[in-house]
Parts: C-alpha cells; sequence; structure tokens
C-alpha cells in the first residue's frame, strides 16, 4: 500500500524529523486561505497521485503569485494527469499539497528499504539527491552509501554518523540530518513500511548571517501489505480511487488478481503458477488477460467470484484454468465452474486442467454437467495450446 | 538418504487444534509422518482430534516428546512468536507454513533463529517432504516417488507451492524419485535459502540432480547460479517463473516483485544459463529438461 506525499509529510512530522508547513487543497475555494495561513510568498503546488513524473507532466507548479495558483490548482483538479508511469488515459487528481517554496543550497537523498539478500532493513544516502535514486544505483552505485539495520538493535548513533559524514554535514546541519534520518527509520520500524523515502533532503540556503537549514522536502512511504491488520491508521491512508477497480474487488474476496493487456483470461491456484501459466500462454504465442491466483483455501464463492472478475473484463475471449490441486480441492474449483457457467455463462471458451487433490471426483463432475464451453487439458502443455487455439 | 528429516524426524504441530493445523496433521500422519503431539496455548493437557497429547507450551512438548521438529500452522499475527517459541524450546528445525506474516516480524525472528542455529523453513511455503520418509507441510503425498536404490534421483527446491508439485509430477511420470522436496516459500525474507539446499544435496550421496525453482524478484537466483557455478557438480535444471509479469506488481507472493530494474526473469535466466544450468523453457518441461540433464532423458 502507498501512502501520498501530505500523509507521508504528516508522519515525519510526527516521528519528529524538520518538515516545512503546508496545505492540502481539494477544491480551488481553499486556495487563498491556505496561501495565506503558509504566510504568502514563493508557493509550490504538488498534486497528490500515487505516479512518478508530476513534474514533467506540469503537475507541480512554483509561482508567487495568487491568481496563477488558483488557476493551476483549478486545471490540476480538473484534468486528468498523463505521465510516462501513468499510460495514456492518465489518472484523475483529487488532492493537491501547497508548500512555501524553499531556497536551496544541497540536496540529499535519504531512503530506507529492506535488503532481501541479508534479510534486513538497509538505509541509504546520497549527495545527488531530487533525482531517482534507481538512476543513481545504476550509473553511480558507489554514490550511494549504506548502514544495514540490526534486525534487533535498529538503527544506532554510530550508523547516523556514518551517513551524515558521508553526505559531507557538519554541525547543527549534521545534527538535523541525523535526527531526520533517526526519525525515517522509527517510522520505517513502527508502521512496518517497504520504503521510507526523503527525496530530497535538503539544506537551505544561508541567509544573512543564519545557516542553512535542513528541511524534508518530498517523502514518500509504501507499506507491508501483510503488516495493515495491526496499522489501522495506515489503512485509513488507502486511496481506493488510486487502484483498478477490478484488483479491489478480487482482494476483498481473497484473490490475487492483475489486469493485463492480453485476451486468454487465467484462473490459477498458486503464485507460482499462476504466473506460470502466464509464461506458457505466452510460451505458445497467447496472451494473457490477467493474473489470478485463487490461493490455497479458496471456497466455491472465491472460484465463481473469479470467474465474474474475468469475465468482466471485455477483452477476454478464452479462459485457461490451470489446478493443481494442494490444498485447494479440484471438486471445488469444478463445483465453482459449474455454478458459473450456469449462473454467470460461458460465451467463451474455458480449456480446463486439473490435476492433485480430488481430481477425480472433480472431472466426473464435469463430465456429467456437460458443459459447451469447456474444453478438458490433459497436461499443461495441451492447455496452453488449446487455449492460444481456441481465441 | 535424503536432507534434512526422514522417518526417524518427530513433529510437534502448533496449531494442531485450528482448522487448517487438523486437517494436514491427519494428512501427514496417514503418510507416516512421526507427529508426536501440538501445542495449542490454553488447551494444554487435552488431546487432539488425531488423538495426539496437545500441550501449552513448546517446551513442554519437546520436554515430553523429544520433538525435532515443529511445524507451524499459527495465524500471521502469533506465527513469528511461535516460531521463536519453537526455537528456543530445542528443535532443530521449524516448517512455517503461514501466510501472511508481516516481513519485519520475519526480519527479527530470522536473526533469532540464526542465533540459536535452528533451520527454517518459509514462511509461505508447502513444507518439506522426503517422499516415503516424512511429509511436513501441506503438499499432496501421493505424487511424489520414493527412492528404492535404483535409477537416479533428484532433490527439489522452489520459491514456489503448486509449481513445485508441477516439477514433482512431471518427475514422477518419467519414473524421477526424489530424495527431498523443499518449498522455501514466496516471501521476501525467509529461512532456507537455494544456496543452503543446494550444497546440503550436493552433499548427499543418494541425490544424483537438483531442481531450482525461481520466481520474479530478489537476486536469490543470480546468488544460486554462482553458487552452482562454483560448488555443485551434480547437473541442476531450472525455472523461473514470471517471465510475462509486468514490473512494480506483487504477483501473489509478497516476495514476487519487479522493482528497480531488478528481479526480473531474464536476469535470472541469463545468470543460471552463464553457470551452466540447463533452464526449462516451459512450466510443463521441467522434468524433461532434469532428465536430459541427468542423461536418463
Amino acid at each position: 500500500m502507498k501512502a501520498h506525499e501530505y500523509q507521508a509529510r504528516q508522519l515525519l512530522q510526527n516521528a519528529g524529523a524538520p518538515v516545512p508547513n503546508f496545505e492540502v487543497i481539494d477544491a480551488v475555494e481553499q486556495v487563498p486561505a491556505a496561501i495565506k495561513a503558509l504566510g504568502g510568498g514563493k508557493m509550490v503546488l504538488k498534486a497528490q497521485v500515487h505516479a512518478g513524473g508530476r513534474g514533467k507532466a506540469g503537475f507541480v507548479i512554483l509561482s508567487d503569485n495568487p491568481t496563477e495558483l488558483e488557476k493551476n490548482a483549478q486545471r490540476m483538479l480538473t484534468t486528468r494527469m498523463v505521465s510516462k508511469q501513468t499510460g495514456p488515459k492518465g489518472i484523475e487528481v483529487k488532492k493537491l499539497l501547497l508548500a512555501p517554496a524553499v531556497d536551496i543550497e544541497k540536496e540529499y537523498y535519504v531512503g530506507m528499504v529492506l535488503d532481501r539478500a541479508k534479510g534486513c532493513p538497509v538505509m541509504m544516502v546520497s549527495k545527488e539527491g531530487g533525482v531517482e535514486i534507481e538512476e543513481v544505483a545504476a550509473k553511480n552505485p558507489e554514490a550511494i552509501i549504506k548502514e544495514w539495520i540490526h534486525p534487533h538493535l535498529g538503527i544506532q548513533p554510530y550508523q547516523l554518523r556514518r551517513l551524515t559524514n558521508a553526505l559531507d554535514l557538519s554541525g547543527p546541519a549534521a545534527k538535523a540530518a541525523a535526527k531526520t534520518m533517526s526519525a525515517l527509520a522509527k517510522v520505517f520500524i513502527a508502521k512496518d513500511c517497504s520504503l521510507a523515502e526523503i527525496n530530497p533532503l535538503v539544506l537551505t540556503k544561508a541567509t544573512n548571517g543564519t545557516p542553512g537549514e535542513i528541511q524534508a522536502i518530498d517523502a514518500k512511504f509504501n507499506f507491508d501489505d501483510n503488516a495493515l491488520f495491526r496499522h489501522p491508521d495506515v489503512k485509513e491512508m488507502f486511496d481506493a480511487a488510486a487502484e483498478n477497480p477490478n484488483e479491489l474487488r478480487a482482494a476483498e474476496h481473497g484473490l490475487s488478481y492483475i489486469a493485463l493487456d492480453g485476451n486468454i483470461g487465467c484462473l490459477v491456484n498458486g503464485a507460482g503458477l499462476a504466473m506460470s501459466t502466464m509464461d506458457i500462454i505466452k510460451h505458445y504465442g497467447g496472451e494473457p488477460a490477467n493474473f489470478l491466483d485463487v490461493g490455497g483455501g479458496v471456497s466455491t464463492e472465491g472460484a465463481i467470484e473469479a470467474f465474474r472478475i474475468i469475465l468482466s473484463d471485455a477483452k477476454v475471449k478464452g479462459i485457461l484454468v490451470n489446478i493443481f490441486g494442494g490444498i485447494a480441492k479440484c471438486d471445488v474449483i469444478a463445483e465453482a465452474l459449474i455454478t458459473a457457467a450456469k449462473e454467470v455463462g460461458f460465451k467463451v471458451p474455458v480449456v480446463v486442467r486439473l490435476e492433485g487433490t480430488n481430481v477425480d471426483k472433480a472431472r466426473a463432475m464435469l463430465k456429467e454437467a456437460n458443459i459447451d464451453a469447456l474444453i478438458p487439458a490433459d497436461d499443461l502443455t495441451d492447455a496452453a495450446k488449446k487455449v492460444c487455439a481456441a481465441v | 538418504m535424503s536432507i534434512l528429516v526422514d522417518a526417524n524426524t518427530k513433529v510437534i504441530v502448533h496449531g494442531i487444534t485450528g482448522q487448517a493445523g487438523a486437517f494436514h496433521t491427519s494428512q501427514c500422519i496417514d503418510y507416516g509422518t512421526k507427529i508426536v503431539g501440538g501445542v495449542t496455548p490454553g488447551k494444554g493437557g487435552t488431546k487432539s482430534e488425531h488423538g495426539l497429547p496437545v500441550f501449552n507450551t513448546a517446551a513442554e512438548a519437546v520436554d515430553a516428546t523429544g520433538a525435532d521438529c515443529s511445524m507451524l500452522f499459527v495465524p500471521q499475527a502469533f506465527a513469528a512468536d511461535s516460531a521463536m517459541e519453537a526455537a528456543a524450546a530445542g528443535v532443530k528445525l521449524v516448517v512455517l507454513i503461514t501466510e501472511g506474516i508481516p516481513t519485519l516480524d520475519m526480519v527479527r525472528t530470522r536473526k533469532f533463529l540464526a542465533d540459536i542455529g535452528c533451520h527454517l523453513i518459509g514462511p509461505n511455503c508447502p513444507g518439506i517432504i522426503t517422499p516415503g520418509g516424512a511429509k511436513i507441510g501441506i503438499m499432496p503425498g501421493y505424487i511424489h516417488k520414493p527412492t528404492n536404490g535404483t535409477g537416479k534421483n533428484v532433490g527439489i527446491i522452489s520459491r514456489s507451492g503448486t509449481l513445485t508439485y508441477e516439477a514433482v509430477w512431471q518427475c514422477t511420470t518419467r519414473d524421477i524419485a526424489q530424495t527431498t522436496c523443499i518449498g522455501i516459500g514466496g516471501d521476501p525474507v525467509k529461512g532456507l535459502n537455494f544456496i543452503e539446499l543446494l550444497g546440503m544435496f550436493q552433499d548427499d550421496p543418494d541425490t544424483h540432480g537438483m531442481i531450482l525453482i525461481g520466481e520474479i524478484g530478489g537476486t536469490d537466483e543470480e546468488q544460486a547460479a554462482a553458487f552452482i557455478k562454483e560448488s555443485v557438480t551434480k547437473p541442476v535444471a531450472a525455472f523461473i517463473a514470471g517471465q510475462t509479469a509486468p514490473p512494480g506488481k506483487r504477483m501473489g507472493h509478497a516476495g514476487a516483485i519487479i522493482s528497480g530494474g531488478q528481479g526480473t526473469a531474464a536476469s535470472k535466466i541469463e545468470a543460471l544459463k552463464q553457470a551452466g544450468i540447463a533452464v526449462a523453457p516451459s512450466p510443463a518441461e521441467i522434468g524433461a529438461t532434469m532428465a536430459t540433464a541427468m542423461g536418463v532423458g
């Protein structure tokens, strides 16, 4: 699950990091009051969406003119944002963030992710802030300095010193940066994050003898879906409008569904087998319309819902059902197939390959039901060839 | 021979009185696994539906039964704690079936078990089976073929559940027996990984070849490829699931995600091929690829 930037700023602020003031706007009428609350001057107005590429799309605006800010707020709230990450259809913008613009002396990157190979979180910093960290990692990996976090002890002061030192910070700025990094690590652990990022962390320009300050200008948090059950506050940040409706509907029924661009619907048990089923369809020249894992303990109702979701995609011209029963039982899937044929109706061919727990019972049930659209398959290759030929 | 578990392994089941725990315990007993008791806090002193003693704590269960392995069917919120309890009680192997455990719980638990010297399989996995000896997990037993002293045998290591069954079935129907099959689980942070298990199979005289089933996400397969090149002399066949998966999407398993341009199937397949490993072109050809690599196809 992802949080919006304004939510990320709130989390960081609560954890004690220096975050400049900001206002959240969801109607253009709120702009004048927000400008007033922030004390006027040069402002930055940013669309609150999960997709990147906002700047290039014209959805981050810098201005000291209230009328211009209002005009841009109006445009952002009424036009869909199209960027490299959104696809041609773009996405709707419902909320904007307004914050005073900062005079930047230097930009840094600070992030925390899970290092899967080492089995612990890692904090990464770089002097090349404000750009995509993946680009830095690809072009100039030595520009990223890492500290691995002990699973039981958390980040230690010596690690924070080493990281601020690597950014060439000293004095009060180093202390403030260490405090910010510590806050980021605190949120990461406390809220079960999978990614926590401040990009950029900035050092502001010194003015009239006052030294520059450390501030977290933009932040991003992704949360571990498996841990949401113990974070009702995080769950509340969920923005359903930013997700695919079919994927949400599937999740409600304990199904794991991802929409793709092809025309062959897939219904499979197990994530690995579901991915492989997509792979073998492609191997024989077809294109999968979705990834769908019904999971181990699937019920008949769950499996029927899976058929409904697949069939609600107008692109689907054929379906491949591939079940290797372990915990999932073949007869449950057979029953779902029979009920779905009656209730939903199959207007496209359905190739069915069943193996494993209760397969004989399932085959007998399907034979008796005698569904027209159904094409039985002997094994995985046979099934893939048949469904590719049928669409 | 086999690795990690055999007919003498004594198993306690955490969550034996729950629906899934009770069902799969029956299946394991039917297969011949030595299940010696269960742990359910608050139900100590009772008997499970299988007639097995139930204990309040893992320590009591281990003391009373001499169990050396724990199989866990504990709900996601409490599973990590139970895994640590089992390890602290002195079992040598924890098989964690539970799906959906918070990743940071596993970060802490993995370290805790490693410090004690207790092996972990999983989480979010089908478990481990030594065909004909012990089935400690949720895989269908009948698809496996026990070794019988003749022919060639394989060991199977997989990040997926049902895809493992697919590979096992393809071997069994080709008359290739399995020494031990391990589902290491689909989560980003897990216990035993490809490298440790490949090493164990390399040292097991009855295992003549290994099948490695990976998927997108992380760099486990790339590391396995480097290890095989260095330290494995037996033939290895591999398959990588998710060649058509889009980046940035979690494909069912928490660990199956291509992020930041890393963890693609293409990079894994390339690394495996570079290490001289036979990579199956489709999931239907895993058995055939292994047979060819072992010279029995």
